[in-house]
């Protein structure tokens, strides 16, 4: 879009400002490159997810719709977006005051550094404007030559599978290694070595058949496809099920940048949370001048508000930024000050180690929010914040508050960002019945599917796959397999209470 | 490629995005048509042009928990067992009822701006309405207005700046008086120049239509509902097909009287019936505000079926052959079926005008059929 401008002058003076001020307290980040915008093109650029050039999709349509209608009804405005990309971009709403312009630049400088830092981010294709670009040339491509509506069904499809991902896809890789196909028919057990006349002290019976036994599991597990469970549906599916290339190069496409995504959701609390730790470092530093003071304040706690019984990323993250280095400058972690039980002392604590700073750089790099939350999470804080867990009572019909309790409120939290919220999925076999049939699990952890969602995805999988899908999962209380025939066709099967190891959570590897 | 393919290629960025969502969201309109016309819904959301529909909000399905299944966490004052509001899948709550709040709770819902116009055309379409041939056109015709002549008098306010200039000028240089050194022109009173309007003749297709309906006491909130539905798209057939379209209510039990829009869905009368009444009231406001030779005329009687008489009901047919239907492009009789009411007017009305193709009768027992009675009343694309 050549519509984008440059800032004007008196915000380039700013942002060179904050960026000195950025760099010395030791943030080290992408280039920023901040180009100004109007409310049209930032709902166009917000509905597109921040690239001006995505593929062809009704669903970006219908994001522009909703975002345009709620900025029209003064519900929603979208100050500032950043791209993770290198350099990385950032758009100003024009309408924006310049206190707005000078907190946002600020704010946008503590994203770029997370960007760039954060661990979980190592995997991220930098030059991603292109890549969407590329992406919508193909799709492009494709349209025009077996038509819009083909393309566009089969991308639908696609896209209600892209949460079935596996989370960690990005950093690790998980194919598994190739076997040697002889090493495995010919496997026995084998002797640890000794003296003949120790041999059936050494090597007794029950150790020689719990050996076989070992084997001929691994066999019949080896004989299975896939081998081991796979949670990237998607990528199984991109690898076997029988695509045409127009239709690989999609569903490709749609895995691509899913998996793109992934992190900045993984990420969401410690991002903003990092983001707005630094915007108010850096404001209050010296960047505001007496009567901007109040507007800052406005504006600062605008974003920081937690509607009553809500909950706001922002909010947690920057608290949770400043308790962990309030922690490490009072020295407030340990084994000393977990087994101190004087309540006083414990106020009164403070071995002025001044490592605060420090250790939050080092969270910023190394943590997600799941790992950040398990970790720094005490119940000191829960209960200074007022966190409290709410659930869905089948009697009175609402959501009440469950619980203050420390220890529910973090399971609750940790249990939201397992697996960035999504139910776990997988592939346990791909030959199904011996039918070539695809056969999914959820692994339940407390939570059922959406019945009627459930359907449309097999029925979205089916016709990837060719064949007959199912999965096997809870509802209401009873396992069951749903079907999908690929010609429209449901069925359930009652599994009668067999819950199959299969169904538990998902075991580590 | 398709025209429309080709159409679609042509745009860019998210004006595409969005035309294709909107072609979606209009394709799902017209799907389910038929229940949006027994819904009913439309009603007060009437904005104009437009109204805004309300389209269960297309979404992508995907494996994901069940409403309700997961709590969550929140921040703020309150103990265990306070309702926390604004929750996450909250918004399929209906306050102040007690049952189970609807099918699918938290399914969000796309409010639609869709044009009158642009409704009325799929209703055609979906229904294979013809286009109404407006009776007398070609004899009829309004003036319309349009300020495009000048004129040398008028209020100040529409003086027109540049001709009132140029008159000046031409004056003042014919007379010598202009000087090209001190270009100064002062306009005197018949330099003058105003906007005014000129008259164009242009056909008139003007329609009325009246709505009768029986408010007797056989006759409940359900089947009022029910013509309020059918009115609604009656209007919008009409609106569609008329450039000026007036609407007159009347309603009757054992006497009849008119009344405006919202009283006539509202009022409940507990007499008897007398059918007639309502005819002879419509026939005397037609005669005195809508002469037949300008306007194109739509009656329309909704009832349950049930006349007091025998006697009212031969009334009724004498003025409907030898007044009404003569004058009306089309008499259309809806009986909502009631379960007080005999439904014997129906077959009346089959048994005198067996096939007048003026006259159309139809029988609406339930919204689902307000869809098939729009059809029968605009077949004949009269």
């Amino acid at each position: 879009m050549s519509t984008f401008r440059e800032p004007p002058k008196e915000i380039l003076q700013w942002r060179d400002l904050i960026r000195e001020r950025a760099v010395a307290v030791g943030l080290d980040f992408f280039e920023v490159i901040f180009e100004m915008v109007d409310y049209r093109e930032m709902n166009e650029l917000a509905a597109l997810g921040g690239f001006p050039t995505r593929y062809p999709h009704w669903r970006f349509g219908m994001e522009y719709d909703k975002l345009s209608k709620s900025y029209t009804y003064g519900l929603s405005k979208i100050y500032e977006m950043v791209i993770n990309t290198n350099p990385c971009y950032a758009y100003l709403l024009t309408s924006n005051s310049l206190l707005d312009q000078k907190l946002v630049m600020a704010h946008v400088y503590g994203h770029s550094d997370f960007f760039k830092q954060n661990a979980y981010f190592a995997g991220t294709n930098r030059r991603m404007l292109d890549e969407m670009a590329n992406h919508a040339l193909r799709v492009r491509r494709h349209q025009e030559k077996v038509g819009i509506d083909v393309v566009e069904e089969f991308i639908d499809c696609c896209l209600s599978l892209d949460n079935l991902l596996d989370p960690h896809a990005g950093v690790i890789r998980r194919d598994p290694v190739p076997q040697n196909e002889a090493d495995r028919v010919d496997a026995v057990p084998v002797k640890i070595p000794t003296k003949s006349y120790l041999d059936k002290y050494v090597n007794p019976k029950s150790y020689m058949d719990e050996q076989k036994k070992k084997i001929e599991e691994s066999r019949v597990q080896d004989e299975k496809f896939p081998s081991r469970p796979q949670r990237d549906v998607l990528g199984f599916l991109l690898q076997h099920a029988p695509l045409k290339p127009w239709q690989q190069d999609c569903l490709e496409i749609v895995r691509n940048e899913a998996l793109y995504y992934l992190p900045q959701g993984q990420t969401k609390i410690m991002n903003e949370g990092w983001a707005s730790y630094w915007h108010a470092k850096l404001m209050t530093g010296g960047l505001l001048n007496d009567s901007e003071i109040i507007d800052f304040a406005d504006v600062h706690s605008g974003t920081m508000a937690t509607p009553p019984g809500g909950f706001n990323p922002y909010k947690l993250g920057i608290e949770l930024f400043r308790d962990i280095e309030e922690r490490w400058n009072k020295g407030q972690f340990g084994k000393e000050w977990d087994e101190c039980d004087d309540y006083q002392a414990k106020g009164r604590w403070d071995k002025k180690l001044g490592k605060g700073r420090d250790k939050i750089f080092e969270v910023r790099k190394l943590y997600s929010d799941l790992t950040f939350i398990d970790e720094f999470l005490t119940e000191d804080f829960c209960r200074r914040q007022k966190l409290f867990s709410f659930a869905f009572n089948k009697r009175s019909q609402r959501y009440e508050i469950e619980s203050l309790e420390f220890k529910k409120v973090k399971t609750q939290l940790l249990s939201q960002l397992t697996n960035f919220g999504q139910p776990v999925i997988e592939v346990i076999d791909a030959n199904f019945r011996n039918r070539g049939e695809l056969l999914l699990v959820h692994r339940f952890d407390g939570a059922e599917l959406r019945p009627d969602y459930t359907q449309k995805t097999l029925a979205s999988i089916a016709s990837i796959w060719h064949r007959p899908v199912h999965i096997e999962t809870l509802a209401e209380g009873k396992a069951i397999r749903v079907s999908c025939d690929g010609a429209g066709n449901f069925s359930e099967e009652d599994l009668e209470g067999l819950l199959t190891p299969e169904h538990g959570p998902a075991k580590p590897g | 490629m398709s025209a429309d393919d080709r159409r679609i290629f042509s745009m860019s960025g998210i004006k595409r995005n969005h035309s294709r969502f909107v072609d979606i969201v209009k394709g799902k309109i017209r799907a389910n048509l038929k229940d949006f016309v027994s819904q009913g819904e439309m009603h007060g959301r009437q904005g104009g042009e437009t109204i805004s529909i309300p389209v269960p909000s297309i979404d992508l399905p995907r494996f994901t928990y069940g409403v309700r299944q997961r709590g969550g966490t929140g921040q703020g004052e309150g103990k265990p067992g306070d309702p926390v509001s604004g929750a996450e899948g909250e918004e399929g709550d209906e306050p102040g009822e007690g049952q189970k709040a609807g099918k699918a709770p938290g399914e969000h819902e796309l409010e639609v701006d869709i044009a009158i116009e642009e409704l009325a055309q799929m209703l055609g379409e979906e229904l294979h309405l013809p286009n109404i041939e407006p009776k007398g056109s070609k004899d009829i015709t309004t003036k319309a207005h349009k300020y495009t002549k000048v004129r040398q008098v008028g209020p100040q306010s529409l003086r027109h700046f540049k001709r009132t200039y140029r008159e000046a000028l031409k004056r003042q240089v014919a007379s010598g008086i202009y000087n090209p050194k001190q270009p100064v022109i002062v306009p005197i009173k018949s330099d003058m120049r105003y906007r005014s309007w000129a008259e164009a003749p242009r056909p008139q297709t003007n329609a009325v239509i009246i709505y009768m309906m029986d408010v007797s006491g056989s006759m409940g909130d359900e089947q009022k509902d029910i013509v309020r539905s059918t009115a609604f798209w009656i209007d919008t057939w009409l609106k569609h097909q008329y450039k000026g379209v007036q609407r007159r209510f009347i309603i009757h039990d054992a006497s009849a009287r008119e009344v405006d829009e919202d009283t006539f869905f509202r009022t409940r009368e507990n007499g008897g019936t007398l059918i007639s009444t309502a005819y002879k009231l419509a026939l005397d406001l037609l005669e005195k505000e809508y002469p037949v030779n300008e306007w194109n005329i739509y009656l329309f009687h909704f009832s349950d079926g049930d006349n007091w008489s025998n006697e009212d009901t031969k009334l009724c047919m004498e003025i409907l052959k030898e007044k009404m239907i003569p004058i009306s492009n089309q008499f259309a009789y809806g009986q909502v079926e009631s379960r007080y009411g005999s439904g014997q007017f129906f077959k009346d009305l089959l048994e005198t005008f067996p096939d007048n193709e003026r006259l159309v009768a139809t029988r609406i027992a339930g919204r689902d059929d307000i869809y098939d009675a729009i059809g029968r009343f605009f077949k004949a694309g009269r």
